[in-house]
This record gives C-alpha cells, structure tokens and sequence, in this order.
C-alpha cells in the first residue's frame, strides 16, 4: 500500500513499509545516523536521526518509525540540531580524540559530524572508558575506546553473517563490545564489521599505517577467489593494494569472505616470478622473454613436426580472464593444431 | 556440467544469487556453501530469516547445518540413493507437476518411473543411513515448496557416478516442475572466480567458445571463417586424458596456464611422475607453484589486479576486471604471453586491447553478442545477451530448454569405485575450508590467514579417535593404496563415525596423495575425489 507523507514541506508518496528515515533517504532528504544501515534490521540506539512530527509532543528516531498516511514530518530545526548537537557532543567527551593519527580520518561518520556541528570544545567531561587493547586477532585491529556503541558490528555479525561472535555486554557506562561471557573470539574472520564500524573501533590490521584518503587509487574489480564473484574495490598506494572494500549496490550487497576483504596480499610478494626461466641441467636459470619465448615456440615445434600437433595439450585457469581463455583455446586450435584443451575445473 | 547439458541442452546454475532470498525452500546438496561460496550463504541465511525452510543434505555437519531445519546425513557417495528416494516419496504422494512434465518433459512414463518403484523410503534409509522419516520429510518439503532452489557443488560432481548425481538432481527438479521460473531451479555453484568463463571461453576439448562441437562441420567452417585457418576435427583429450596418454608416452608436451595440477589432482605421486616425463612442459603462473616446479619453461604472469579483462561468475553474470597496478619485474599478462608464443608458431593473433579480443568473443557466440566493454561499465549483465538492447538473463529456461524437451534420465545407484573394506576401513572425502583457496598457491602467502590456519588436518568423529585411541593435536598416519600422509588429527563431531575429512591446500600433507587417478565419471571424466578408502592410525610412537 502507498501513503502520502510529507518530509520538510515535501510531498512523498512511499510504500506503507517504510520508515520516516527510508522514505527520506529515497528522496534525497538526509537525515544523519550513527547506527542505521539500510541492509540490517532498524535499531534505534545512536537517537541522531529524531524527527518531529506534526501532533506528536515528543521528537521520534526516524529510523524505527513507520510511516503513515497523512504523516507531516520535520527532520531539521533548531530544537532537533540542538539535540543531536549535544548527542554528539555527549559521544566526544568519552572519545580519544586522536584523528591526526586514526585510519579512520575522512572516512569517519562520527568525525564528520563533529565537523558539522562545529565541536571544537565541549562541554562535558568525567570519566573516560579505558580498555587495555586485546590482542588475538589477527584481521581485525580493535580500539574499543572509539566505539560509540552503535551495535552495527553485533548486528551484522549475527543478522548477516549468522555467527554472532560478539555482543554488547555490560550495562550503562560499563557497556562494551564482546564475544559471549568475555570468552575467546569465535570468528569467521568476514570483516563485514570493520566494514559497517562508523568510526576508528575496527580496522583492518593489514592497512595500518599504509595510508587513509590521501593519494588512494580506488579500482572497481571482480574478487579473484570462488566462484561468486563479488564487486570488489581495490585501494591502491604506490603499487600497493593496502585495502579492499565493496560498494553496496553490488550482487554481494557489500559483503566479502575472509579471503575477499583481507586475501589480498599475495599481489605484492616477494615470492612473485618476476623473469622468464629455462631449466638447464636441472636448475632454473633466468632469461630474456626474447630467449623464453623463441625456446618454448622451438620445442613446441618440434614435438609437432615429429609427433603431429595431437601430441601437445594444454590447461587452461579458472583465474584467468575471459579474454585470456578464448586466446589460449584458440592458441592451441588454431596455431598448434589440436582440440587438447581443457582446464581443471570444468566439472 | 555435462550431466546438465545434457538433460536441458545447456550448463549452468539457471537462476541468479539475488533470486535466492525469495526461495521459500532451499535444498543444499553436497556444498559447504558457508565456507566456500561465503556470499552466497548470506543470501541463503538471508532467506531462511524471511522465512523459507532449509534442507542441507550433507555427511558433513557443515556450518550451514547451523540454519537448516533439516540435515540429512547421508554416507558419502549415496546421494542417488537419497534423491531417488526422495522422488519415490514425490510420486507416491502425488507431489508431481502433470503439467510441466507433459509439456516441458520427456522420459517420465514407464522406465523411470518404474525405476523409482524399488527406491522406497526404507531402501533410502538402508543405503544413505538417513532414517527414512527424514527422507520423507525432505520430499514433501521439496514437493510442498512454490520456489525451491536446489544448489550443490563438487560434493555432488566429484565422484565416479558424478554425473548420475547430477541427473538424479536434474530429475528431481524435473518432476516437480521447479525449473523455468525465478526463485526455482537447479543451481550448480562454482567454485573458482572463472570457472563459467573459461568453460564458456571454449577450453574444453570437444567444444569451440559457446559449447559449439568442434566435430559438427557446420559449426567447424565457422570458426575457420573467423579465425582463417583449418582447423582439427577430432575432439581432444581431457585433462585427466592428457596424463594418461602421457604416461602412455603419446602426449609430449604440455602448456599449462595458472594451474596446479600436482596438488588439485588425485594422486599426486603419478601426476609428478607424468609431468617429468614430458618432453616439454611450458608453465605460465604468477608463483613457483608445485607444478611450475617440474616445468622446463617458466612464464612470469600478471595477477588479476594487473589486468584488465572479464571474468564470469557462478550465476552466468560477465563483470570488469580492472587494472589497478603495475605487474612486479618482468611479469607480463597471460593475453600478451600467448600472442608472442603463437606468433612465433606462425599464428599472427593481434590484439591492442582485451576489449578487441571481447568482441571477437561476441562474434564467436551469440549469447555473448550483446555484450560489450561500455555496457558493462554499468555493472555485469548475464549471458545470454544476444543483442544489445537485451537485457540479459537472470534465469534460465523460461518458456523451455534449449535442447527442446528436458530430459528425465533413469539413475540406478552405484556403489562409489573404493569402498571401506578391513584393511582400509575409513572413507575419506577432501575439500577445502574457509581460511585457503584450493592449492594455497596465494593465501598460504598471507600471513593473517597462515595464523588462523597453519597447516593440514584430518577431521576424525570423537567415536573413532576414542577406539583409534588418538587426541586432538596427536599426529596420525593417514593411508590409502597410492600413499600415506602424516598430519594432526583434529578431533570433531563434523565427520560422522567412519568418516575422514582433509582439506587439499597443503603441500606438506597433500589430501591429493591419497586420492584416486584411476575412479574416473564415465561422462564428464571427473575423478573420485570426495570417496577413498584410507587407514587411520597414530603416527607416534609413544609421546614423541
């Protein structure tokens, strides 16, 4: 069923599913939040996105409230930026305010926000949580003092990826992230919460210290791994890929295995063939692509002139490209002479 | 693959990875789907929390049990048993589609329904140990269902009665009529990022690019229109051919292009022994890998983030690759390496650009005409795409099977070629686990990854280890009649009694050592990997 609503003086017609944040982000119409994230369910905890509506006393969080015929909604006014003002403020006065240093810097909502709102000071101060930093994992680097306890990493992990490693535990200020009782980490390791972590709390160990926004190449690809074929997003600094993430609007929604978002550094090893080579007296010498090439169409002449073309095959890769697969099938029909072609995985 | 083109007239999973959350049954035969198509799994658990119902078949208790509201563990290598049973249940109970089956179909009277006579739930039970109440379950859950979707992976392929599987799984869809429409079909996973494309692209011995048979004359004349030149008739050896008649000392010289045969392929100990014999052996990879090893030639290669290119996923979809860096030293990509080789044989190939070498694909084969490289900036499109204004095709079979009528084919169960006697009284099935990717040629260089899975295994039930008398951690020997390997046990209700898992990425302990050449499927010439018989027993010698 379709309702008309209206959205700061904006005449919309949604359908009667949708909340006040959906029909506003359909539109256009930006109302900011912590803790939403259109793929998981709405939640409610970070109270940034509240709106008013027309008849109501009270302001209402936009993202867990449907919408309904007739509805008249504010979502910007004095009265409603002085409060997420000061929610925001509430979130700094406990927050390491260290974005020189933080990978996070420019990509963070919750520095975005202090920028919006002009936080400079603030005015509240107390106690600070302090977490001595645990160390088993080895994706994921964790600095819970940034975590502004929007539940995304819990609800991902067990909404999405169906694991449920971690929960918020504790109560009030005491109220952290964690696996069950405090026990060890059970993980598969997917990332999906460093992807959904609005500020600095989950990055990404491979990328510390290769660099944030500056003098980052960003190259839509395919991941190289199964067969699911992901939209992948490499983040490239001097030849180096440092990161990979993945737009939302993508057949993977957004989402990456262990393997996708942090299997990458085998691009960049040193263990890489790096020159052509001949085996001679059972070692491997290096040599020209001029030497290589000549000695390899030589030999396989050879074989062909004294053996008839039937004589050679060839395997083919599932990694490699498409392009790729057709010159090498035609390589060996057309130029050797055979229908010896085959690759590994065609079952 | 081939049991598939055979019953519909064309290969491939017939719906797409989106259409999963609105299957309202999911039946997850033979795949570890949460571990090896990870992004596929979230779409299943997607669908299960919107309400659809799961059945996982699988002797494994994979991770995707954990969402399934029914597990059927059937023993390696019974699934036609199971499917049969399964259908004998469908019939019984009229759960069929007259209409589809009339319309769509052709073999269904007579022989393959008297074939399902014999497979009652009890026989079912007997053969695959599920009981038969939960075979009977499975079936009106299956038949009961508007838009089941069945997916299965190499649990299903890799065996001697392989493609036997793959038609029970055919028929099973057949029967009900769940083919043709979105959300329901039969939906093979693939399990490398290229697999579709490099089938598609022609790199199997009897089909030119589009699966178009190199003996037809018809079909010959036209790529050697296109590609000027004569070209051979006769169709070629496959990969497990081609080591044959290496040993046999008739193939002598092969090419091999970012493969790793010596440890994805059964018994490694001949596949070394054939490799070395070769005359020539030219290998073209991106590392030093097992294979390249052995190698006379060694190529220098480009990685995916060197390139530029496409790449076909599982659902048929064509997406950009994209250059993103520069090669490391000398390294070149694979397109440039053969244009030079096959200069050299005479053969000019010239391409400036993979866009041209796209284009003459869509030349090649219809279903891919309708794509180009500017149309694909605006995210992949799915074959066929014959025009282009077509907007590719998210499932297939809509209004009927390229081959005209679906096929029922009539499936007797087999027993697996090797099954556990005394002196090997385990089966043993391989695979591959969440943290490496098929030989480890690339993750086994990640360190992270190194850290959360350092080496090889051996899944064994807690019942066994306790007769066997070996803990987790201990190390166990672990032989079959090609070899015998030493690894870790790990100590876990995953397996079932009886039953050995070892995951084949680990060169020290490679699974592929112990697995069989020999146990090939007599369509598809796929080998036994997921059943051998094997002995277990402790390594040590007291504590050391």
């Amino acid at each position: 069923m379709i309702v008309t609503v209206t959205i700061d003086g904006k005449y919309l017609e949604v359908p009667s599913s949708y909340t006040i944040l959906q029909a506003a982000r359909e539109n256009g119409i930006h109302i900011p939040t912590l803790c939403d994230d259109p793929r998981l369910e709405p939640y409610g905890g970070c109270r940034l996105c509240l709106v008013q509506i027309k008849g109501m006393p009270k302001a209402v969080t936009a993202c867990t409230t449907p919408v309904s015929e007739g509805m008249e909604v504010v979502t910007t006014s004095p009265e409603i930026e002085g409060i997420r003002r000061t929610i925001v403020e509430l979130l700094l006065s406990d927050h390491p305010n260290d974005c020189m240093v933080c990978e996070k810097a420019g990509d963070c909502t919750l520095q975005e926000l202090a920028y919006f709102y002009n936080l400079r000071d603030n005015r509240f101060w107390g106690a600070r949580r302090q977490y001595t930093s645990r160390d088993g994992n080895p994706f994921i680097e964790r600095d819970m003092e940034k975590c502004v306890l929007c539940g995304k990493c819990v609800r991902v992990c067990n909404e999405v990826q169906g694991v449920g490693a971690i929960e918020i535990g504790y109560r009030g200020f005491d109220a952290k992230v964690c696996p069950p009782f405090e026990k060890d980490l059970d993980c598969e390791f997917c990332g999906q919460c460093v992807s959904v972590c609005p500020t600095g709390a989950l990055i990404g160990k491979q990328s510390l210290g290769k660099g944030r926004q500056k003098n980052i190449r960003q190259v839509n690809t395919v991941c190289p791994y199964c067969g699911c074929g992901c939209n992948i997003t490499l983040h490239v600094s001097r030849n180096e890929i440092i990161r990979v993430t993945s737009p939302e609007d993508s057949l993977n929604e957004g989402w990456l295995c262990v393997k996708g978002r942090f299997g990458f550094r085998f691009v960049n090893s040193s263990e890489r063939l790096t020159k052509p080579l001949i085996k001679r007296n059972g070692t491997f010498e290096e040599t020209t692509w001029e030497a290589a090439l000549d000695y390899a169409a030589g030999r396989l002449r050879e074989i062909k002139r004294a053996h008839g073309p039937d004589a050679i095959g060839g395997l083919s890769s599932a990694r490699c490209t498409n392009e790729e697969n057709y010159l090498f099938q035609k390589f060996l029909r057309a130029a050797v002479g055979t229908n010896n072609v085959d690759h590994c995985a065609r079952y | 693959m081939a049991g598939l083109a055979t019953v519909f007239g064309s290969g491939a999973m017939t719906n797409s990875i989106r259409e999963i959350e609105d299957n309202d049954l999911l039946f997850v035969i033979g795949s570890n789907t949460k571990e090896n198509h990870p992004i596929v799994a979230l779409r299943m658990i997607k669908a299960v929390r919107r309400g659809a119902k799961m059945i996982v078949a699988d002797p494994r208790k994979v991770p995707l049990v954990r969402f399934a509201h029914l597990w059927l563990r059937q023993k390696p290598g019974t699934d036609v048993a199971l499917l049969n049973s399964m259908m004998h249940v469908i019939l019984k109970e009229d759960l069929i589609d007259r209409d589809f089956i009339v319309n769509m179909t052709e073999g269904f009277e007579t022989e393959f329904m008297k074939n399902l006579e014999e497979y009652t739930p009890e026989v079912g039970e007997k053969i695959t140990g599920v009981p038969k109440e939960k075979i009977i379950e499975a079936a009106r859950l299956y038949g009961a269902a508007d838009r089941p979707g069945i997916y299965y992976t190499m649990g299903i392929t890799q065996h001697s009665h392989g493609s036997d599987n793959v038609f029970s799984i055919a028929n099973l869809a057949l029967m009900t009529g769940n083919l043709g429409k979105e959300s329901s079909g039969v939906n093979p996973l693939r399990g490398q990022n290229n697999v579709q494309g490099s089938t598609d692209m022609g790199c199997i011995p009897d089909s030119f690019p589009g699966y178009q048979k190199v003996h037809l004359p018809l079909v010959r004349e036209k790529f050697e229109s296109l590609w000027k030149v004569k070209l051979p008739e006769k169709p070629g050896l496959t990969a497990p051919e081609m080591i044959f008649e290496a040993e046999a000392g008739k193939l002598k010289g092969m090419y091999i292009m970012g493969e790793n045969p010596v440890l994805s392929d059964p018994d490694l100990t001949h596949t070394i022994k054939v490799l070395k014999g070769l005359d020539l052996l030219i290998v073209q990879d991106i590392f030093m890998t097992e294979t390249a090893e052995l190698a006379d030639i060694v190529f220098p290669a480009a990685t995916f983030a060197e390139k530029d290119g496409t790449f076909t996923n599982t659902e048929r979809r064509v997406q950009r690759v994209r250059k993103a860096m520069d090669s490391p030293g000398e390294a070149r990509d694979d397109a440039w390496i053969i244009m030079e080789l096959s200069r050299r044989l005479g053969y000019e190939m010239k391409y400036a650009h993979p866009s041209e070498i796209f284009r003459e694909i869509g030349q090649a084969w219809p279903a891919m005409a309708g794509i180009t490289y500017s149309r694909l900036e605006g995210g992949g499109l799915q074959w066929p795409c014959p025009t282009l204004d077509h907007p590719g095709t998210e499932y297939l079979f809509k209004g009927g099977f390229p081959r005209g009528k679906g096929r029922f084919t009539v499936v007797k169960y087999r027993p697996s070629a090797e099954v556990p006697d005394e002196e090997y009284p385990f089966i043993l099935t391989t695979g591959r686990q969440l943290f490496h990717y098929h030989t480890g040629t690339m993750t086994r260089k990640i360190d992270p990854l190194n850290r959360v899975s350092p080496g090889p295994y051996v899944e064994i039930n807690p019942d066994d280890a306790l007769s066997l008398d070996v803990k987790d951690g201990e190390e166990v020997r672990v032989a079959s009649r090609r070899g015998e390997i030493v690894l870790p046990a790990r100590i876990t209700e995953r397996p079932e009694k009886g039953v050995v898992f070892i995951p084949f990425h680990f060169r020290e302990a490679a699974a592929n050592l112990l697995t069989s050449s020999i146990a090939l499927d007599p369509l598809c010439k796929i080998p036994e990997l997921k059943v051998s018989a094997v002995r277990v027993t402790r390594a040590g010698n007291g504590n050391g």
